[in-house]
Order: structure tokens, then sequence, then C-alpha cells
């Protein structure tokens, strides 16, 4: 990351809560792959929620993107780590949420913009309505050296990666040198956080086999709607803020479940998280709204 | 092994009621699940008491899952369901419904009270 990039990353910090700033990349040999960039995060925007945890729900997806349509440094692009929309068991009412959270996030400047799905979106239909406005359920990419991976492990209700996407996984790790920069997308966690709120995928504990031997690996996710920090032996897994309502901290309390809305501070425990990939990666927690 | 039914064991099984096992013998203990709840949602029983859990779908796929037991199964309509456990630690193990199932399927769970 040149001088200046550095310098406008940093800016983020004084509309940020958290900047986190640890070497993500464990391996030194990473530095001389690629070039630098940043990209934003968000999840589980869950548009079409109606309810008391979040009573601006109608409008905090449109702040947020007004807030990535500010930084001064316009990322290089934008991913979605699931639940775009909130779940509906009518197929009709789902088109239409989709329908409408793609116009909203139309708005975003950057136009390189991609979409995964949560369970919200694709486990009632096996992601059927999700394929029709969003395109591959999973997929790869490269960006300046880095390869991404986004895994589905929502589209099965039962929340698999099941055995044909691992397949498909495994080959693609074995057209990756053992010092690649790999950066894995998912919805849910793929470890155990808190197996008795689900928080986990059933098979995760394969597709951490099939990454192990990489020795440049870091998993972003959504599903748990806090931010969260983990560590798989030398893979490190950073859960993102929902932009609808905070989930209580994993075994807080009994059940898992949203807190309370706060009048006072609307927003609170809310935003996204602009991800900085350098010789080291950092990111920082944005809020939904500037001010 | 003699079974008898969750009827002529259970206490106070009405809705929303704690089931609870009178007894030290095989026991069956039937759940019905539908969105977004278990029939009955909590269940007592005592520690070493072997039992049959019966489950049974009214609408749709549902999952049943105690991390705490390592225990996991689905539920699909038409079908009973059966698992075979005996508890053997005390304690208060959530249940809980892991096939996403709708608007609701997050609140869809229960409790395994086991007794001393």
């Amino acid at each position: 990351m040149s001088q200046v990039d550095r310098r406008e990353f940093l800016k983020l910090s004084s509309i940020a809560g958290v900047a986190f700033t640890a070497g993500l990349f464990p391996s030194a040999q990473s530095s001389a792959q690629s070039g630098n960039f940043h990209f934003v995060q968000f999840s589980d925007t869950h548009w079409g929620y109606k309810g008391p945890a979040n009573p601006d729900a109608e409008h905090t997806l449109e702040k947020a993107v007004a807030t990535v349509n500010g930084l001064a440094s316009p990322p290089d692009f934008i991913v979605f780590t699931g639940d775009l929309t909130h779940t509906t068991d009518d197929p009709k009412l789902r088109r239409e949420r989709m329908k409408r959270f793609r116009e909203i996030v139309s708005a975003l400047r950057v136009k390189d913009v991609r979409f995964m799905p949560g369970e919200h979106d694709a486990a009632l239909d096996k992601g059927e309505a999700y394929k029709e406005f969003f395109g591959a359920l999973n997929y790869t990419f490269d960006h300046k050296g880095v390869h991404f991976i986004a895994l589905d492990n929502v589209s099965d209700p039962a929340a698999k990666l099941g055995d044909e996407q691992l397949a498909w996984l495994a080959a693609d790790l074995k057209q990756r040198k053992a010092d690649d920069r790999i950066v894995v997308l998912t919805h849910r966690p793929l470890f155990d956080l808190k197996p008795d709120w689900d928080w986990t995928t059933a098979d995760g504990a394969k597709a951490m086999e099939l990454l192990m031997p990489y020795k440049n690996v870091v998993v972003f996710y959504g599903h748990i709607h806090r931010q969260h920090h983990h560590m798989t032996g030398h893979i490190a897994h950073h859960a993102a803020s929902s932009l609808i309502f905070e989930l209580a901290e994993p075994g807080s309390q009994p059940k898992r479940g949203p807190l309370p809305y706060d009048a006072a501070t609307p927003g609170k425990g809310l935003g996204t998280r602009d991800i900085a990939m350098a010789d080291k990666v950092s990111f920082v927690e944005l809020p939904a709204t500037k001010g | 092994m003699k079974r008898r039914t969750m009827a002529a064991l259970l206490i106070g099984s009405a809705a929303g009621g704690v089931a609870r096992l009178a007894a030290d013998a095989p026991v069956e203990i039937r759940i019905a699940a539908r969105k977004f709840e278990f029939h009955p949602n909590k269940v007592a029983v005592k520690r070493g008491q072997p039992l049959t859990l019966v489950l049974m779908s009214e609408d749709r796929i549902h999952g049943f899952k105690v991390p705490d037991l390592g225990l996991r199964a689905e539920i699909v309509p038409g079908q009973e369901t059966r698992v075979a456990l005996t508890p053997e630690k005390v304690g208060s193990f959530t249940f809980f419904c892991d096939v996403f199932c709708g608007d609701g399927h997050e609140e869809m769970d229960g409790t395994l009270i086991v007794e001393a």
C-alpha cells in the first residue's frame, strides 16, 4: 500500500468504530505477489425485514450505500456476504424484495459488486430466485494477485457445502501455490462458533481441511450480525456487522436473538467493513451512517 | 425392550408445559415439529434413563439437533424419526431445528432437562 493510500485508508478510522490492523496473511512470502487495493464488505442487509429490532429498517441500507459512496478512496469492488433479503415463504414477495434490494444497491458508485446468498435468500427454494437476480451461488475471481473463493453454505437448508462443492473447492485449490493469497467469502462460519445457536456449517471442517495447507488464507463471513474474530491454526475468520440488527454476543444469553433497539443510538452495532489488502491485511469497521 | 408411551409417563405435558418422566424404564418420547415450534418444547428426564425420541413433522422437513449430546436428525413429514439415547450428563441441553424453515426458524427450539 502506498503512503498516500495508507493515509487515505487510515482517515477512515475517523468515522469508524474499530480499526483492525493485525497482519492477516501470516507468510512474508506473500508480500511480493500483488498490488495493493481495498474492498468493502456488506453483510446481512435483510431487505424486507420489519420488526422492533430496527424501526429504521427501510432506510438503513440506503444510508450505508451513501456512507460507502462517500469514502475518500473508492474501493476496487464491493462484496455482499449473504442475507441480502429477509426470508419469506411467498416466492413472488421474495423476488420483489430481491428486485428492490438490487435497485437500492445500484446507487453504489462502485459498479464491481459481488453478491453471495444467505439462508434467508436461498434456503427455501435452494437458490432458485437468488440465481435469477444475482447469478451463481458459488464462484471464484482474482483481483490484483489475490484469489477470492465465494462458498455457498446456505442453499442447502441443512447448512452444508455438500460433496459436490467441496470437490469443486478442492479442484480450485489444486491450481494454487502454497503461498498464494486466498480470501474465502462465506455467509455462515466455517468453524463451530456456537453450535447450539446454529452458528456453524455442517461440513465446514472439510473445507477448512482443504484450506489448511495454504499459508495465506483469510475468511470473511456474516450470519452472526456482529464482529467476531477467530483463528483456526494460521487461518483467520472475521465476522462482519449486519445492516439490520445486532445479535447478542455468543453465550451472553440463553438464546440467540437481536439486541434491543436503542432509539438514543440508532444504527449502533450496524455497519460495513473496508478491507485493505497489502503485504498485510487490515480493515476498518464503518458505521452505517456518518453522523 | 419394553416400551411405554409418553402419555403414560409424562406429568404436566399440556401445551407449553414441561414433559417429565416419572419412571426409570425405557420409554418413548414423542415430539411434534411444526413451523416454528416443537411440542413439547421442554422435556425432563432422569440421567441414565434409556430413551427413544420419536420425532414427527406436521408440515415440512425440519431438523432436530442437540449439539451437546451429539444428536442430529431430519424430520420428514409422514415418517417417524426415531432417535435413541441414554443421557449420562445432568443439565439443560438445547435442541433446535437446523433445517432452515422460514421466518421464525431461529426461534424453533426447546430444552432437554436431564436430572440426577
